[in-house]
């Protein structure tokens, strides 16, 4: 059972760092600001929300899920509060 | 299985570097405040990776502070970006 929640934390982790390459890839290649910003929010969070997803079966080691899962919500949050304010700041050409 | 997070870590920061580039060539501002996001994130991911990794909650409270912290500099970048950046 245990090798099945490893397997299962590695395969969400490895997803997430592909998240991440991708977003970073997106930040670099794409052309005009909006579409690096819809690459960099999906990096931030789905990269970060694999990342925590991976991790919770483990999570008693550092003080129990609901501390995992804090951090990842602050950051959906604080995301998603600054995501129209870079769309806007990116909008205005 | 703490060595694989532990690289894990490693490749979330090596992507996360990777991307530092566009804050020198972003034209405008607002890619510079993309990849500093992303560096908060990227650097959240790597302590969470390392503090499970290692078992040491304290990797947890740097992670949330980290998080804060990026918040509140994203928004406050934002707000006081120059109103007319004359970015292409």
């Amino acid at each position: 059972m245990s090798l099945l929640v490893d397997a299962f934390s590695l395969l969400a982790i490895l997803a997430g760092l592909v998240f991440f390459a991708a977003g970073t890839a997106g930040l670099l290649r794409f052309p005009d600001a909006s579409s690096r910003l819809h690459a960099l929010t999906k990096a931030d969070h789905l990269g970060l929300g694999l990342i925590v997803l991976g991790l919770l079966p483990r999570a008693e080691a550092v003080g129990g899920a609901p501390r995992l899962i804090a951090v990842w919500l602050l950051v959906l949050v604080s995301s998603a509060a600054a995501g129209p304010l870079l769309a806007r700041l990116a909008r205005r050409r | 299985m703490p060595e694989l997070l532990l690289t894990a870590a490693v490749i979330v920061l090596v992507s996360v570097i990777a991307g530092l580039p566009r804050i020198l060539r972003g034209p405008a501002v607002v890619d510079r405040i993309m990849a500093a996001q992303l560096l908060g994130t990227g650097g959240i991911a790597a302590l969470l990776l390392a503090g499970v990794a290692t078992a040491t909650p304290s990797f947890v409270d740097a992670a949330l502070v980290l998080a804060l912290l990026a918040a509140f500099a994203t928004i406050a970048m934002a707000r006081a970006a120059p109103r007319g950046d004359d970015a292409p």
